[in-house]
């Protein structure tokens, strides 16, 4: 997919300005989060959960070549053959082989994220097969020209039904339908022909378990069941950092996933895959997996290596306050939100990415819900130093960035500046103590006014109580 | 984009190509013989994770969690009654005009149901896998999960997912003993019955269902629009 993030703040502008995304917005936010919440509740240790999540998951990272030599080991030994990609493109190029070999025209597809980093589904058109996105949310972008997804786990949630329905009646040529249930009984009708029709199943991987060579799917809709189970072939591709030791470990993180993701104390569908299909049996003759790198070891090699743990399930856009206000599209690539801000500079270059780690305030809602304990904040920080580095933002920034090192690195010096600051804003305040207009911050006094300091800095205020005999507080 | 022969042939290269990557971002060597062994025993010792701290009967717990989720369950003391309580709990359907063609008295079985007495009842059932258009679908289970209401269906010649997954609507018939308290138990029972993996273990917890337009819950997304679970002791 085309990597947008460095229009990072011309996009978030415009859906700050867009009326529809908004409402849009307004009627999606705080459900994720208050049925998590509810979830978390109604599990007495979440935090003990969180904690062995993090373990489970930090713990192969750790030892990544050997659980992934033990993966293969097993696959193999099941039935599956187990190929790798260094690249999105090698992911494309493997498909397509398989696809040939096995004389398959039509494929069904189960979410894959990591296939909307190589743009699989274009390239497989391109060589003239047919390709149908079964998730409901992920077949609405494709059948609107491949609309890139704004959230993890609702790809289309920035969509209000009456788009959905003129997009149906639209690409259907049916009659235009008004509610939900009538528009979701239309999309079931159109995917069912598919799935009995398609010779290959693609699918992501939520988990891959080393012990058993098995691939572990979670869906609410069933669709992975179907364009796992009914096809000829099935491709499951994922990053090589989805490896998980044992089946015990993954029903730990199966307790954590989807409580995080919707609050749900189980997914619907969560099917374990493993091989092809018995004696007698009907369904899969051939399985593939792909097991994909495309940024990944670099990930693994860098300070910001503990992003990997990562199991997608979306909490932290669902409680992020830019998030909230922006939806997913300003991200400009595959993965949106806090976790976003760390794999796209990742993934798909720093200096494609870099307006991303610096759109947060660093507030850490992301970091207090996320199930495997990612350090978000941090990892954002440790981007943006890396920015500065590689002289990336613009010079202005930078230079304002240097100056304020240069005084903060100086305790006398920053004591008096600040002094002086604090009485020039106090004075600029005037009786309302409030400032309207700050030339530098102009975006930012544009929506609200800056409250003026009382005219004495913190370090002050905190000498004269400790002169004054008072504790500090 | 070529789609150029060979791609899977001269794997092996990238593989090694991303091993080699994986070692040097870890900072290790090929003798990787200490975290071999660790490896080794976190697959010998299996541990588990924070659990939620089962109360009261599991066979409650199993049905009360499952309506949570949407299904139905009902007891029956034997599997002979089978029969009648799915016509019953066909007839009993209060289907929206929309899905009225749902209503049926057709439907197709696992093997293992095959011989009880379907005509009996009034319904025509034949033992052999779901097609695209078989509107009632009825399987056994494996074995079931208390901690959230959760059928085990497990794929076979005489087990096919797809009676589970194509029809309208999904009945299927559990013994009361074999549910067990959480996934870790289902795979204990996976591993002491079975010799190899089967290609599917599915964990079916109620009616397919999507929220992708607007957060609002539609049961039927692409599966069973219901799930109703017959109990057997
Ligand atoms: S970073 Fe954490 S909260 Fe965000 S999607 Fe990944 S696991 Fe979920």
């Amino acid at each position: 997919m085309r990597v947008a993030s460095i229009e990072f703040k011309a996009r978030a502008g415009e859906k700050l300005a867009d009326a529809t995304l908004q409402r849009n917005l307004v009627r999606v936010k705080g459900k994720f989060a208050a049925k998590r919440a509810a979830a978390m509740a109604g599990f007495h240790d979440f935090e003990g959960l969180r904690e062995a999540g993090r373990e489970i998951r930090q713990r192969t990272l750790d030892d990544l070549d050997v659980w992934l030599g033990i993966f293969e080991r097993s696959a193999t030994a099941g039935g599956a053959t187990v190929l790798w990609a260094r690249t999105p493109d090698d992911i494309n190029r493997l498909v397509l082989e398989i696809a040939f070999r096995h004389g398959v025209r039509k494929i069904v597809k189960s979410k894959s994220m990591v296939s909307e980093e190589s743009s699989l589904d274009r390239a497989i058109e391109a060589a003239g097969l047919e390709v149908i996105e079964t998730d409901l949310g992920e077949y609405i972008l494709q059948i609107n020209g491949y609309e890139p997804p704004s959230h993890l786990v609702g790809p289309a949630l920035h969509k209000s039904k009456e788009e959905v329905a003129d997009l149906f009646h639209r690409r259907h040529k049916t009659a235009r339908k008004e509610g939900i249930e009538d528009l979701c009984l239309e999309a079931r009708a159109v995917l069912r022909e598919h799935y009995l029709t398609a010779d290959m199943g693609i699918s992501g991987g939520n988990f891959f378990v080393a012990e058993t060579g098995s691939v572990v799917l979670v869906t609410n809709e069933g669709n992975a069941t179907l364009a796992t189970g009914l096809p000829r072939v099935h491709v499951a591709i994922s990053g090589i950092e989805k490896i998980v030791p044992t089946l015990e470990d993954a029903a730990t993180l199966l307790r954590l996933l989807p409580r995080s993701a919707t609050g749900q104390p189980i997914s619907n569908y969560v099917d374990v895959l493993t091989g092809v299909r018995g004696e007698g049996e009907g369904g899969v003759e051939h399985m593939y997996y792909i097991l994909v790198d495309a940024g990944r070891t670099d990930v693994l090699a860098s300070e910001v290596r503990e992003a990997l743990r990562c199991i997608r399930c979306g909490a932290c856009m669902n409680h992020c306050p830019v998030y909230q206000s922006i939806g997913g599209h300003p991200y400009g690539w595959v993965y949106p939100g806090p976790i976003g801000s760390i794999l796209t500079p990742m993934y798909a270059g720093l200096e494609n990415a870099h307006p991303l780690p610096a759109a947060s305030t660093l507030c850490n809602q992301c970091g207090v819900v996320c199930p495997v304990k990612i350090p978000l904040p941090d990892l954002q920080r440790k981007l943006r130093e890396r920015t500065f580095e590689r002289r990336l933002a613009p010079w202005s920034e930078r230079a304002a960035l240097r100056l304020w090192s240069w005084v903060a690195a100086r305790p006398a010096l920053y004591g008096a500046s600040m002094r002086v600051v604090a009485r020039l804003l106090r004075i600029w305040g005037g009786r309302e103590r409030r400032i309207r207009r700050l030339p530098p911050g102009g975006g930012w006094t544009a929506g609200r006014d800056l409250p003026a300091p009382d005219g004495r800095t913190f370090r002050e205020q905190y000498a004269a109580r400790r002169r004054a005999g008072g504790k500090p507080r | 984009m070529s789609g150029g022969p060979g791609a899977i042939e001269s794997n092996a290269a990238v593989r090694a190509a991303v091993m080699a990557r994986v070692r040097s971002a870890l900072g290790v060597s090929d003798d990787r013989a200490a975290a071999q062994s660790a490896a080794a025993s976190r697959l010998a010792a299996r541990p588990f994770g924070p659990r939620p701290l089962p109360a009261g009967d599991p066979i409650e717990r199993f049905a009360a969690r499952a309506l949570e989720l949407s299904s139905t369950v009902e007891r029956l003391a034997r599997v002979e009654q089978v029969p009648s309580a799915v016509a019953r709990y066909l007839e009993s359907l209060d289907l929206a005009p929309a899905l009225a063609a749902q209503r049926t008295r057709r439907g197709v079985c696992w093997p293992e149901l095959g011989t009880l007495d379907w005509t009996g009842a009034g319904l025509e059932i034949e033992p052999r896998p779901a097609r695209g258009d078989d509107r009632l679908g009825v399987t056994g289970a494996f074995c079931a999960i208390a901690e959230t209401g959760t059928l085990v269906l497990v794929t076979g010649a005489a087990t096919p997912s797809s009676t589970m997954i194509l029809p309208d609507t999904h009945i299927a018939v559990l013994r009361a003993d074999r549910i067990v308290e959480g996934m870790e138990e289902a795979y204990a029972l996976l591993r002491d019955e079975r010799a190899t993996m089967p290609r599917g273990i599915h964990f079916v917890s109620g009616p397919s269902r999507t929220g992708d337009i607007e957060q609002t819950i539609v049961l039927g997304a692409h599966g069973p629009f219901r799930v109703h679970v017959v109990v057997v002791d």
